[in-house]
C-alpha cells in the first residue's frame, strides 16, 4: 500500500515517500516519516511489513555509524548499498527474515550520486528512476516519459509532484502526503512536502 | 517397535511410557517454567511457526474439537493534547462469544509518570507489561532517573520484535510524562513502534475514531478532553459486542497521572441518552 520513488539526477538523487502508517484497514497516523538520514550524504527509504522497517533501517543506519567510527571516513553510498543489501539477504534465509523495501540514495563526491533500489528478495539494481508500492506502477510511465539526464532538481521535484497527483487521482488506497528529500554535494535537505493541499492548484499539463 | 528403532524415535519423548523418572520430571518442569527466572525465555508453541499454525489448529476447530479461545477484543484510546495525555478504555475481556471478566483494568500503572494500555491477548499483555514494569525500574535503579517513555516503548518494541512470528497478540499505547514533555507511543506485536497524538487500539477502536475524530483539537480544555476520550469509548461499547464494562479515563499530566473517573458504560449510556433528549 505505501508508496516510495526515488529519482536519480546528474549530481543529486531526490527520494518521496507517503507518510501513512496503517493497520490493515485503519489509518493510524499520518505523518510517519519513512526517508531516513543515516550518514551525512546517505539517505535511506523503507517501507514494508511494519516493525521490520525501523528495526532493519536501525540496524542499518547504526552499523554504518559504527563503519565511520571505526575507520574515520563515510561508507561510500555504493558500499552502503551492498552492505545493506547483504544483510538483507542473509536474513532472508533465516527462520526470522526482514520483509522490507528501499532506496538507498546518496551523493559521494567521486562517485557521484547513486540510487540504489533493493526489494525485500535482497535484488539489488542502481537506477536512474524507480518506485516500490502500488504507487509506483503509476509512476513508471511518468518517470520514462519526463526523466532525462541532465534533469534538474526543480524538473526532478515536479515529475514528483506529477506522480502525486496521478496516485491520489488513480490510486484507490489515500495517500494524502509525501514527504521529499534531497541529497547531493551539500548534504541532505528536506523539501516541501507534496500533499493534496499543496498540489491543489497545481496543474499537471501546464 | 522395529521400524521405530530403525527410524531412532524411540528416544523421542512422545515415545517413551512417561516413567516418573525425577531428573526427567525436573527437565521439562525447567523447559516449561523458565521464564519465571528469566522472562524472556518464554517457551514457543510446541509446532513449527507458531503464528500460521496456530490460525491453522483454530480454523480446523470443528474437526478436531481443539480450540483455544483466547481472551480478545477491546477499545483503548489515548490522545496528547495541550494539557497532556488523555487515556481511556473500556474493561471487558471476550473468549470467543464468552464473556470473561466485565471489570479488567486495561491500564496498567508502569510508574507514577508512565502507564500502559492493553489489548489483543490479554495473557501477552499483562505477561510484557509486567516485564516491561520490571525493565522501567530496573532502569530507574540504574540511572537514577525515570526512564523516557520513548525508551519504555523500544524496550516493548524490541521484545515484540524478538518474538514476532511467533504468535503473539498485542496493541499496546505507552503514555507518559518525562523531560521531553508529554508522549505517546504506538508498540504492537508487529515489532512497529511510532509516536503520535492520536491513537485508538483494539476491534472497537473504528468506532472510537470516529467520535475522537470528530471531537478532538489540540487546544482541549482538561474536561474536555477527558469527556471526550469517555465519549468515545462509550460509543465503541455501544457498537462493538466485544467492548463493554466500565469506562475508565486516565490523565498524564506533568506532575503524574490521575485518575480521572471510572464509570459503568450503561450509567454512561442513560446519561447521554437523557442529555440528547433534553436537546
Amino acid at each position: 500500500m505505501e508508496t516510495l520513488l526515488g529519482i536519480k539526477g546528474p549530481d543529486f538523487v531526490m527520494l518521496a515517500a507517503d507518510t501513512t502508517h496503517a493497520n490493515s484497514v485503519i489509518v493510524m497516523k499520518e505523518d510517519e516519516n519513512k526517508i531516513h538520514q543515516v550518514a551525512e550524504n546517505l539517505l535511506i527509504s523503507t517501507v514494508g511489513e511494519s516493525g521490520d522497517t525501523e528495526q532493519f533501517t536501525e540496524f542499518i543506519a547504526k552499523n554504518i555509524a559504527l563503519y565511520k567510527m571505526r575507520n574515520g571516513y563515510d561508507l561510500s553510498p555504493k558500499s552502503a548499498a551492498h552492505f545493506t543489501r547483504k544483510n538483507l539477504a542473509e536474513s532472508l534465509r533465516s527462520r526470522t527474515r526482514y520483509q522490507v523495501f528501499m532506496f538507498v540514495a546518496g551523493y559521494d563526491p567521486n562517485e557521484g550520486p547513486e540510487l540504489t533500489f533493493i526489494d525485500y528478495l535482497a535484488s539489488a539494481q542502481s537506477l536512474n528512476y524507480a518506485g516500490h508500492g502500488y504507487g509506483s506502477m503509476f509512476c513508471a510511465s511518468i518517470f520514462d516519459r519526463y526523466w532525462h539526464e541532465n534533469i534538474t532538481q526543480e524538473e526532478a521535484y515536479e515529475v514528483l509532484k506529477k506522480c502525486v497527483l496521478e496516485i491520489q487521482k488513480r490510486l484507490i488506497v489515500n495517500l494524502k502526503n509525501f514527504n521529499v528529500a534531497v541529497v547531493d554535494k551539500n548534504g541532505v535537505r528536506q523539501l516541501e512536502q507534496i500533499s493534496s493541499k499543496s498540489l491543489l492548484d497545481y496543474n499537471a499539463a501546464a | 517397535m522395529a521400524l521405530a528403532e530403525i527410524c531412532k524415535i524411540s528416544n523421542a519423548s512422545y515415545m517413551r511410557p512417561s516413567a516418573w523418572c525425577s531428573s526427567e520430571v525436573e527437565n521439562e518442569l525447567n523447559a516449561f517454567t523458565s521464564n519465571i527466572a528469566n522472562p524472556y525465555t518464554l517457551a514457543a508453541p510446541p509446532f513449527e511457526n507458531p503464528l500460521e499454525n496456530l490460525n491453522k489448529i483454530q480454523a480446523n476447530a470443528d474437526k478436531s474439537g481443539v480450540k483455544i479461545n483466547f481472551e480478545h477484543g477491546t477499545t483503548t484510546l489515548g490522545f496528547k493534547y495541550q494539557g497532556g495525555v488523555i487515556l481511556a478504555v473500556d474493561s471487558r475481556a471476550t473468549g470467543g462469544q464468552y464473556i470473561g471478566s466485565q471489570s479488567m483494568k486495561k491500564i496498567v500503572e508502569i510508574n507514577q509518570f508512565l502507564l500502559g494500555t492493553l489489548a489483543g491477548g490479554a495473557a501477552d499483555c499483562v505477561y510484557w507489561d509486567r516485564v516491561l514494569s520490571k525493565e522501567c525500574r530496573l532502569h530507574e535503579l540504574r540511572n537514577k532517573e525515570r526512564i523516557s517513555v520513548a525508551a519504555a516503548s523500544k524496550i516493548m518494541a524490541n521484545i515484540a520484535h524478538e518474538y514476532k512470528g511467533m504468535g503473539l497478540s498485542m496493541g499496546m499505547m505507552l503514555a507518559g510524562y518525562d523531560k521531553h514533555g508529554p508522549g505517546l507511543y504506538y508498540v504492537d506485536s508487529e515489532g512497529s513502534r511510532t509516536p503520535g497524538n492520536v491513537f485508538s487500539v483494539g476491534s472497537g477502536s473504528i468506532y472510537a475514531f470516529g467520535v475522537l475524530d470528530s471531537g478532538y483539537h489540540w487546544d482541549l480544555k482538561d474536561a474536555e478532553a477527558q469527556e471526550l476520550g469517555r465519549r468515545a469509548i462509550y460509543h465503541a461499547t455501544f457498537r462493538d459486542a466485544y467492548s463493554g464494562g466500565i469506562v475508565r479515563v486516565y490523565h498524564m499530566t506533568q506532575n503524574g497521572w490521575i485518575k480521572i473517573s471510572e464509570t459503568d458504560c450503561m450509567e454512561l449510556h442513560y446519561k447521554y441518552k437523557e442529555q440528547k433528549e433534553a436537546k
